[in-house]
This record gives structure tokens, sequence and C-alpha cells, in this order.
């Protein structure tokens, strides 16, 4: 994106800050009045950070400004393909579960909220976060937020998808589910039953309080650990069917076009971390003691070890992890560093309980089997780039981003 | 009494509590059984093998006029143009043979295994900018207000889409022939269109998508993780990042 569209975005994305708050008033008197509502966004992030690119709107969370794990509801990040966030009477809302079932049912969102809830941390993060496709070639990401804003965590309420499941009875040979959204798009997505019936939650819960209407509100499947897209907002359909229905997000966009094929259904995110103080755009006034933090995440499970080098990728410690840890959720790790006022790169490394460990971009390559220049050539939009995020300090005490810069 | 005996009492106790669990594991679950048509009227999935496909035909000669009309203003008068903007997803055809290149062109035409995705995806979320009646539904997000582009739901509350089937199938038919899959004159309809072999059927998808049979206790994944194990060497430390083109 050239810099003037930018800037007109940047432009058009404040102007539309100020038009929600104008417009917030009137927003109870048009059509039917919802049960709740949500007045205006007063993010003072978002007014940077929300742009229209390609048909899509983004917004992503400032991870250098929020603090422990949990990640505030209105600045939980949200990418839009032009699916809008509808206006949902949640009194009307209905969730409709066939297919191969012995007992189709049709809930309303009282009738959900009778069941057993459960509250769960888990983090969210878009398959595409901290690789910014092409745009990332000439403007590469500046800040945390730029480079790994599409990931977010919250504590989500709501039933496990397996009580409704095993209510209904699934048929044998019912091997997927469809998972389709109230959205304008009809968003749809194809879940395997034995994720649907491990952890998959339906949520309508976030934080405390009701979902987000971006989030998904009333109701949202919720796929811990597993790349955002698939996580359906506004749900209000499940079919449980023999076969994966291969939608267009699931055979186009969400996919990884690998030099030697294409794989789709990506389905868990490979272990992650990012330090985000100091990072990118950062300042150190002088050389002197600072406390490095971060964030940790696995679709694999819990974070089992950050590691921090501050001596661009030398040596490796280990980081102080933030009590408790959830499985599949951000975790906050630590170390206090001394810096003696010369240049450096520092890192982090997350290893998950697995046992696998986020690998640096030159061990991506590898793992890829590309040319160290594949990665700011291509046109492929990549999924699950997971690479060791390196942040150059200079004399100065300013924060480079060095993923790409040796 | 001897039956009020301590011994057997307990015993009774756990058997009326094991009783009491049992009724609430939630087999009851409320909600109420749909009607068939409730259900035929939100169920718009349509899968690789066509089963749900309407009554219908059309041919790429026909869909030409409606793309012009209805399509070509985002994805240019071809579908291989996409007006300057709207993103690479935007873009329908081109693209076959350079997906193991550096610079893959993914369109349905290149990409997409199933002719079904495409009938399915025209009739759940296209065209973009028009809207059905639906009082049930606006929409609150800021894009719409910056760009005071109308934005509205493409089905109507019981599944009527914009486009008829005849419509929608003529639109898949068209967008097939521009990428050299079908014939110009060829009628795609429930029995012809999940038949088109698409250019990446066979070719590419790894790992191959063996259909899942799901057990309790069954761990899921069988995608090729890119990730290193701990068995993987470390690189030499004094290794640098990637060399950045400039």
């Amino acid at each position: 994106m050239n810099s003037d569209r930018r800037q007109f975005l940047k432009r058009a994305a404040l102007a539309g800050v100020a038009l929600e708050g104008a417009r917030s008033a009137s927003a109870q008197t048009a059509g039917d009045t919802p049960d709740l509502t949500w007045g205006a966004n007063p993010n003072p992030f978002w007014g940077a950070a929300s742009e229209h690119i390609g048909g899509t709107v983004e917004r992503s969370t400032p991870l250098a400004d929020i603090y422990g794990i949990i990640t505030p509801s209105e600045l939980h990040f949200s990418i839009n393909h032009e699916n809008l966030t509808p206006n949902i009477n949640a009194h009307k809302h209905r969730l409709l579960i066939h297919g191969m079932v012995d007992r189709p049912l049709i809930f309303t969102m009282e009738e959900l909220k009778r069941l057993p809830s459960v509250s769960r941390v888990h983090y969210i993060a878009c398959g595409g976060n901290s690789y910014l496709g092409l745009d990332s070639r000439k403007n590469p990401p500046k800040t945390v937020l730029e480079s790994h804003g599409k990931t977010s965590c919250s504590e989500w309420t709501g039933v496990t998808l397996s009580t409704l499941l095993n209510a209904v009875g699934v048929q044998k040979g019912g091997n997927w589910l469809i998972a389709e959204s109230a959205d304008v798009k009809r968003h749809a997505m194809s879940i395997p039953l034995a994720k649907a019936m491990d952890d998959a939650l339906l949520v309508y819960g976030q934080n405390g309080g009701p979902i987000r209407p971006e989030q998904g509100y009333p109701l949202r499947l919720l796929l811990p650990g597993w790349e955002g897209i698939r996580n359906v907002k506004w749900l209000r359909r499940l079919q449980v069917v023999d076969q994966p229905y291969f939608s267009r997000y699931e055979v186009g966009t969400y996919t990884n076009v690998m030099p030697d094929g294409v794989r789709l259904f990506l389905f868990d995110a490979a272990p992650g971390s990012v330090i985000t103080y100091p990072s990118g755009q950062h300042h150190l006034p002088g050389p002197g003691l600072y406390n490095i933090t971060g964030l940790a995440w696995s679709g694999g499970g819990a974070v089992h070890k950050v590691e921090i080098s501050v001596d661009s990728g030398r040596t490796w410690k280990n980081a102080q992890l933030q009590e408790p840890i959830f499985r599949k959720a951000h975790t906050r790790f630590q170390m206090a560093w001394k810096w003696n006022g010369q240049e450096t790169v520092i890192q982090s490394r997350c290893t998950d309980e697995k046992g696998d460990i986020q690998p640096t971009v030159a061990e991506l390559t590898k793992i890829w089997n590309v040319t160290p220049d594949y990665w700011q050539t291509t046109t492929n939009n990549i999924h699950d780039f997971n690479a060791v995020q390196p942040w150059r300090v200079d004399r100065e005490g300013n924060i480079h981003n060095a993923m790409f810069q040796a | 009494m001897q039956c009020f005996k301590r011994d057997h009492v307990v015993p009774a106790m756990v058997l009326l509590a094991c009783l009491a669990a049992q009724a609430q594991q939630w087999t009851d679950v409320g909600g109420r059984t749909p009607t068939k048509e409730e259900i035929q009227a939100w169920a718009i999935s349509v899968g690789p093998e066509g089963k749900e496909l309407p009554p219908g035909s059309g041919t790429a000669k026909e869909g030409g006029v409606l793309f012009k009309q209805m399509c070509a203003g985002c994805h240019g008068p071809t579908g291989a143009e996409p007006t300057p903007g709207m993103g690479g997803q935007a873009r329908l055809v081109g693209g076959q043979g350079t997906l193991s290149t550096y610079l893959p062109v993914k369109t349905p035409g290149s990409l997409w295994p199933f002719a079904t995705t495409i009938w399915d995806f025209i009739r759940r979320a296209m065209p973009e900018y028009q809207i059905v009646p639906d009082p049930g539904v606006s929409n609150i997000d800021a894009y719409s207000r910056i760009t005071g582009k109308t934005m509205g739901p493409r089905l109507g509350p019981t599944g009527e889409s914009l486009l008829s089937a005849d419509q929608i199938y003529a639109l898949t038919a068209f967008i097939l022939f521009e990428n050299d899959i079908i014939k110009e004159d060829a009628v795609m309809n429930r029995e012809t269109l999940p038949k088109v072999q698409m250019p990446n059927r066979n070719g590419v998808f790894r790992p191959a998508i063996p259909t899942p049979v799901w057990k309790p206790g069954v761990e899921w994944g069988t995608r090729i993780r890119p990730h290193i194990s701990p068995n993987s060497k470390p690189l030499p430390p004094n290794s640098k990042p990637v060399n950045a083109t400039p």
C-alpha cells in the first residue's frame, strides 16, 4: 500500500471514530431495539491501527501497552473480510444444530445460558499474525502492534460443545462439523468432530462481560489454539457432516502454498513469542537495568519454557513465567537485563508442552525448504509464520525490527 | 428395622447419588425440534459431492452477461483484473502452474480443489454491494460509515438469494470457462458441476486429506507442522537473521 493511501485510510479511520461517537445516541432507535447498546468505541489505538486493506478491515491489539495475560475486550484484535459486525438482537438469535444427528435442535440464547457454563482463558490468533504479507516488504512492521498485534487473550465463558453434541446424538459417519455465522457472508468453516468433542466451546461471555459485538456477540465458536478464522463469530448453525466441505476461506485465503504443495486445514497454531518491552520504536534513555517482558503462546498446549537472548543469539537464558499458566493461552514472561549501551539484538523463543520450539527465521527457511530471500520476494500470503522476532537496540537506545535486517 | 442397618443405608445413598448424578448429565439440554422448513431455509452449505445443489442450469455464455453487470466492477471484465484496491483475493482467473513458484497466484482456477466451492460462495456471499432486505439484521461496523457503501446480508431471512439458481450456475460456469476448465457452451447443473475436474484437485494438496474417523481420546493432527523438534540441531551461535532484500 502506498503511503498516500495509508495516510488517507488513517484519516478516514479517525473520522470514523468521531462519527461513531456522534451516532451512538441514535443507534437505539434504529430497527429492532438491541438488548444491549455498545455505544461509541473510544479506543485511541484503532484510529491509527485500523486499516482497510483489499476488502479487509484490520484492528490489532497494542501488545506493548497491555499488562498481564488478559487482553481488554475492547482491544481484542479483529480482522474483518467485509463480513461486517452484525447488530444482532440476542433475544431473537437462534442456534440450529442439525445434519447427521438423531435429534436436531434449535436453541435460544436463554436456553444455552441455562446449561452448565465453564470459564476458560484462551488466546485467539490470526493465522497470518507476525507475517504481514506483501506489504511488509516495502513497509516492515515497526512496532509490536504491527508485527504481532493479531493475537489476543480472554477469559471466555460458555457451554462446552460436547454437551450439545452428546445431547443431539451424532450419527455414525458424522466426522465433521460445519460452523456457520449469521453475518452478511454467512462465513462457514469445516471443523473435525475430534476437536469439537475435545475442548471446543460455544461462548457468550468475554472477560466477565457479554462477548463484544465485533468478537461475535451473542455467540461464538471457540476452538482453543486453532487459527482465528475457524473461531466462527455470530454463530447460528452447526451441521454434522461426513467430510470437510471445502469452504471458500479454507481452500483459498487461509492455506499455505508451500513450494512442494498446498497445505490446507492448518488448525492448531505453532508456538510463538515476542518481546513487548522493549520493542519496536521504544527508546531506552541510557545504559542500566531494564525488565524485558513479553508474551508467549502455543496452539499445542501450555508454554513450557521461554528463553531470551540479549546478545544477538549467542546465548539464551530461561525467562521467568508468570503464573498461573493456562493451556493455549498467552503466557507472560520477564527477565531483568542490564544494558551496557552497546548495539545488540534481543529476542525470545518459546517451547511448548509438546517440546515444539519456535524457530528462528533461518530455521524456518530450512523447514520450508526455501532460499533465504523467499520471505521477502514471494507473493504468497503465509500463515503460521512463527519465527523468533529479533529487536535491534542501537547505541542511542532506539529499538528496531530486525526480522529481515542483519 | 433390619433394612435400615447402617451397612445397607450407605450403599443405598451411594446408589441414589449416582442416579442423581446421571440425571444431571444434561441429556435433556432444552431447545426444541426445528421444523423441516426452518432447517431448509438455513442449510445452505454445498459439499464437494454437490448433494445439496438445487435444480437449475447455466452456461458460461449466459454467465458472461451477468458477470459484466454484477461482478466486473470489483473483479474486472473477465475476473482476472480485479479493481485496484480490491486486493488479490478478488482475482478469480489465472495462476495455473504458479503455485510451486515463489510468485504463486491464488485463484479459484489455480488453487481450489472443488468447483462446488465457487457455487457455494456466490450464493452465500455475492454480490458484495447489494442487499436482500432483512429487518432482523443491520450492520454497525465503522467501515460502512467511513465508505458510505451500503452493506447487508446477501441472503434473506428465509434463505433466498439475490441470484436465482440458474444465475449462480451461469456465473460459476463463466468463472470455470475463463480459467480454461470447461467449454463456453458446457451446461452446469447439479449433475455436471460436481464432476468438473479442477486443476489443483489431485496435484498438490498435502497432506492428503483422508477423512479422519473420530474416536474418543484420539489426538488430532496430521499436518506437517512448521516447528522444529528438540532434536533439531541449533544453528551456529553467530548465524545472522536472513538478509533483507531492500
